[in-house]
């Protein structure tokens, strides 16, 4: 197996299996997330898993207290992760939860999917044809509270990022950049392009599952006005 | 028992030393941009290091008392004032009720800290008390304090005899002595053109105007990798040095977002995030690279001698 680990800080340490959007290495990434997280170590903070990489937050005073036998936290941790990657196991699949979500695709809603539609040389409602039509995986949570990075959406659909940013993006917008999808949980500033949005409440700051997406999950859209 | 804002001012939020556990749902730790000047002061109160604090901007609010309350101020010097009488950072201060704290200039600095002794009554949110203002969640209903805005005081204070007024005489300890910002050497920082990678340690970067409690954008000639490169995203931290497509280094500091797909050609080291924290629109920067064994002997150095100060507080009280 191929991994490069290196110090994001000197209280963090990231391992990436391959920096690429692959299913494959995003299964690693959240197997090992589950063995860390469930046998973690004294001074271990939280992880961050993402598309191919999954990073380990630690107390680093904490860590050189428990670990004294080795030089460095950094060294402590290493020899954790590693003694966890032994336990992933080649094939095992995590069993996906599915999610549907809901989006309103209508004009009003969507300032972009114009010119998805265009930058494509289909018409919207192949867009949203297509959109919707495939069932996602949600890769890893960042950027904002609860945003999803999910895909990989159609080739045909693809299309960059705006060249200026939004200053302001409505909660529950659907948005497009490059292969990706994903919903903004709250109203900020941002450079997808928007087709679409929903109603789902995907950032729920005072209820126990606080991020309606987990890295891992399955997503399908569909269309409100599509009967 | 409280604290009224009589006038608005650019920042002032409510933070502790952040909100753990939560990176992966998107929701970075916020708190304080120099985390060592609210342990001190709390220290300096008696209170839990960990204890919710004010951080506030210039232009700076003027805040009444409503109640007594022992307070103590560190971080940035704004010429604070009690009425008329001026006072300093970094001790134990006792406000009668009715009087008022504001500050005159700055002097040094850019984020000063008030703690009050026993805390601000202040609701949790995922277990901290520090200001998410992009969720607009946690502290002071998530936002900037406004005028007319009061937050209340845990505990009734009582005035203390004279022989328990606190002090930290070398409290510039925390700040850097060192001109340059000390560095752990980032994961694509071999990528960048021998040129540039000198660059990086020999300019000088200034930080513009576009720098904020997210992050702090700087200024140079650009510096170039050998090859574009591109990243998926993944988690980056307080502190990370990433470079932009434009050439340019942006920062992160305390709200910034938990992952990003830009090159990393650094981090800040802990003990050095004060010092960086309290720098300001057009002052300038330099960088060196540390290796991780100091690093993490600088950082145990430093809880070593906080717990030192910590100790001899305590004796005074």
């Amino acid at each position: 197996m191929q991994y490069k680990i290196f110090s994001l800080s000197e209280n963090a340490l990231t391992i990436d299996f391959g920096n690429e959007i692959s299913v494959d290495f995003n299964e690693k990434v959240i197997q090992l997330d589950e063995i860390i997280k469930k046998n973690n170590f004294a001074g271990f903070i939280e992880t961050v898993p993402a598309y191919s990489s999954l990073t380990i937050f630690f107390d680093l005073i904490a860590v050189r207290k428990s670990f004294s036998q080795f030089p460095n936290a950094l060294s402590a941790v290493k020899n954790h992760i590693e003694i966890s990657l032994q336990n992933l196991k080649q094939s095992k699949k995590n069993k996906a939860r599915l999610i549907k979500i809901p989006v309103d695709y209508s004009a009003e809603f969507a300032p972009d999917l114009e010119f998805v539609a265009i930058n494509a040389n289909i018409s919207t409602k192949e867009v949203i044809k297509i959109h919707t039509s495939q069932t996602y995986r949600v890769f890893m949570i960042g950027f904002l509270p609860a945003f999803a990075y999910m895909g990989e959406i159609d080739e045909r659909i693809a299309a960059p990022r705006k060249e200026t940013p939004r200053t302001n993006i409505a909660k529950g917008s659907v948005g497009i950049a490059g292969k990706q999808t994903g919903i903004y949980p709250l109203e900020s500033p941002g450079g997808w392009q928007i087709i679409g949005k929903t109603d789902l409440e995907i950032f729920q700051p005072k209820s126990k599952e606080i991020s309606l997406l987990k890295t891992g999950d399955l997503v399908k859209f569909y269309d409100i006005n599509q009967k | 028992m409280s604290l009224y804002f009589q006038t608005n001012s650019l920042l002032a939020t409510i933070q502790d030393l952040g909100r753990n556990g939560f990176r992966s749902l998107g929701i970075n730790p916020n708190g304080a941009m120099d985390k060592t000047a609210v342990r001190l002061i709390n220290i300096l109160l008696g209170n839990n290091e960990n204890e919710a604090v004010l951080e506030i901007h210039f232009p700076t609010p003027k805040i009444l008392f409503k109640e007594n309350a022992l307070v103590a101020l560190g971080g940035a010097d704004f010429g604070a004032k009690i009425d008329e009488v001026s006072i300093e950072n970094w001790q134990t201060v006792w406000v009668e009720k009715g009087q008022a704290l504001q500050f005159t200039q700055k002097n040094s600095g850019n984020r000063l800290y008030l703690s009050v002794k026993g805390g601000f009554k202040i609701n949790e949110w995922l277990g901290s008390k520090s200001t998410n203002l992009k969720a607009k969640l946690g502290g002071f209903e998530g936002r900037n304090l406004q005028k007319d805005d009061e937050i209340e005081f845990k505990v009734k204070n009582q005035k203390p005899t004279l022989k328990k007024y606190p002090k930290i005489s070398q409290y510039s300890f925390h700040y850097s002595t060192n001109s340059k910002i000390r560095i752990l050497e980032g994961f694509e920082f071999g990528l960048l053109t021998p040129l540039s990678s000198e660059n990086f340690l020999r300019q000088k970067f200034t930080i513009t105007q576009n720098s904020d409690r997210m992050g702090f954008r700087l200024e140079s000639e650009p510096l170039y990798l050998m090859q574009e490169k591109e990243l998926v995203s993944s988690a980056v931290d307080f502190g990370t040095i990433q470079l932009l497509p434009n050439g340019q280094l942006i920062v992160l500091m305390a709200d910034h977002q938990t992952t990003g797909g830009y090159p990393r050609i650094g981090n800040v080291i802990s003990v050095d995030l004060p010092f960086l924290a309290q720098k300001g629109v057009n002052e300038t920067i330099g960088f060196e690279i540390i290796s991780l064994e100091e690093v993490e002997n600088l950082a145990l150095k430093f809880e070593r001698d906080l717990n030192f100060l910590k100790t001899a507080i305590k004796f005074q009280f």
